[in-house]
């Protein structure tokens, strides 16, 4: 199968900082890569890159035609929640189709198809009844949803999820973690994360940022093995969520 | 009462009359916008940079307004651009702005020969001196600021709502910023004539604040403003008119005490129980 996405030999900061370089990466439809790395590391700056945020200093990323459609791309993108102003008046369900306007023009309106599958997710979402909330109104799980709802809208064929795990409850992020998973089946999925313990379970490959991009093709890796990526990660261990005990392993 | 009802014969009430329904309406859409996306600081340092076109504009005989307007448009833009570009951090950039076009204007004004007989009239405004040309220029403001929400209404909420996201989907959040930016220093600087430069934020937020008692939805808390804006200038004028008040300082008033009551009846019913809730749009 094609490849979605190559980046290559990149790197990536703001104004004469340099915060990543040499990084390359290749992202296949059925990938669901988790990516870790410490504060600092470069995480956001590696999202913000691929999301068309900041351009590369050096290198580049290449868009495969499929993920191209003039200019829109087909990536899904969910934020963290926090960055959300949760004061802003506007509700869930116009949150939700904000999601389709990338195809849209300058005065575009939703039609009767697309005011549906916004309608549909909500449901499959279990939070068809906060339709008409504000987001003000709404939980960090539940604003959590919506913000997937959003990014899901638009029929993406690249998911891409910073820190879904922070402000949430346990319930929800195990909700979330066997969603992703069957989302998996239509859409490559990169799941950045500082909590390595859990997303390992989920995730089928890793990658370690750090200055530079380590990519780890299983999901089991050990504390030597991130040492070694110099990736200084604390690995937590969780009771209540599944988690994999990582475990040392040879190559 | 039948004094009340008769002012309305009178030209210059008329012409107060309308002039409220276009500032209701610019304030509402417009203050809908800034208060949503916390803007009401970059919007005082506009109003107050405006003061310096006006200076100019006496200086050089030329319509106040106009002056006002250019000063307006150049500080919104200018302020984008140096918090952008010039690395100055946002507030401070906007306070040097405010505190450079009073001290403009105030340059200005004092080196115009003679007395500067209206200039009372720009600091606090006065609706009921408005004249028909201004309220021609009000009415083609009001039209473009309508034209312009009903246009790209949803676009205008995409952008707003979350820029970071807006800006992952390639949508022209730059040039919506500069467009709106520069509809909100239209906006203020077309009020001026009513409720002057030291109150027109208020316009711009308190009938915002009264709305967002009854409803969290862009949209209806557009119309919802407009409408409480209206109430509140009507009630102001006719305060202003039953205790010979000035008239901006009258309309700020009365909004300020609608707020309070509808805020207080809220609050109260809430602690009642939620059956009791005021209607939520």
């Amino acid at each position: 199968m094609e490849s979605l996405l190559e980046i290559r030999n990149m790197s990536a900061g703001y104004d004469k900082k340099v915060v990543l370089s040499d990084v390359n990466l290749t992202v296949n439809p059925e990938d669901f890569i988790g990516v870790i790395g410490p504060n600092g590391g470069g995480k956001t700056t590696l999202l913000k890159t691929l999301l068309g945020l900041l351009p590369p200093i050096k290198g580049e990323i290449v868009f495969n035609e499929s993920m191209r459609e003039g200019d829109h791309h087909h990536i899904g993108y969910l934020p963290q929640v926090n960055r959300i102003d949760k004061k802003f008046p506007i509700t869930v369900f116009d949150v939700v189709r904000s999601g389709l306007m990338s195809r849209k023009r300058l005065t575009g309106r939703y039609s009767r198809e697309e005011n549906e599958r916004a309608s549909y997710l909500l449901e499959e979402m279990g939070i068809s009844a906060l339709r008409k909330k504000a987001v003000g109104e709404l939980s960090g799980g539940q604003l959590q949803r919506v913000l997937l709802c959003r990014a899901l809208v638009n029929r993406p064929r690249l998911l891409i999820l910073d820190e879904p795990n922070t402000y949430v409850d346990n319930q929800f992020e195990r909700e979330l973690y066997e969603r992703l998973r069957i989302l998996n089946k239509d859409m490559a999925i990169l799941l950045v994360s500082h909590d390595v313990g859990t997303i390992t379970t989920y995730v089928k490959t890793i990658a370690c940022v750090n200055r530079t991009l380590h990519y780890h093709p299983s999901n089991k890796i050990s504390t030597e093995q991130l040492a070694a990526y110099e990736c200084p990660i604390q690995i937590i261990s969780h009771g209540q969520i599944p988690h994999t005990v990582l475990m040392q392993h040879d190559h | 009462m039948d004094s009340l009802i008769s002012i309305f014969h009178f030209g210059f009430f008329q012409n107060a009359f309308w002039a409220a329904l276009m500032a209701s309406i610019t304030c509402g859409l417009v203050g809908t916008y800034i208060v949503s996306r916390r803007i009401v600081f970059i919007s005082g340092g506009i109003t107050h940079a405006s003061f310096g076109g006006i200076g100019l504009g006496y200086f050089l005989g030329i319509n106040p307004i106009l002056g006002a307007l250019i000063f307006g448009v150049l500080s919104a833009l200018g302020i984008e651009f140096f918090t952008r570009k010039a690395d100055v951090r946002e507030d401070s950039a906007i306070a040097m702005l405010w505190a450079f076009g009073m001290a403009i204007g105030i340059i200005f004004v004092y080196l115009t020969p003679g007395y500067a007989p209206n200039l009372m009239s720009y600091l606090f405004g006065n609706i009921l001196t408005v004249s028909h040309a201004n309220l021609l220029f009000m009415g083609l403001i009001a039209l473009v600021v309508i034209g312009f929400f009903i246009a790209f209404f949803r676009m205008i909420l995409f952008v707003s709502f979350d820029e970071e996201f807006a800006l992952t989907n390639n949508a022209p959040v730059r040039l919506f910023n500069l467009v709106l930016i520069s509809l909100v220093a239209l906006t203020i600087v077309m009020n001026i004539r009513v409720v002057g430069i030291i109150l027109v934020m208020s316009l711009l937020t308190i009938p915002q604040a009264i709305a967002n008692i009854f409803t969290r939805n862009f949209g209806s808390m557009m119309i919802l403003s407009v409408i409480f804006a209206f109430i509140g200038s009507m009630a102001g004028l006719l305060f202003s008119y039953s205790f010979n008040i000035p008239s901006g300082a009258a309309i700020i008033f009365a909004l300020v005490i609608l707020f309070g009551i509808l805020k207080l009846i809220s609050v109260g019913l809430k602690r009642v129980g939620k059956k009791f809730a005021l209607p939520r749009v």
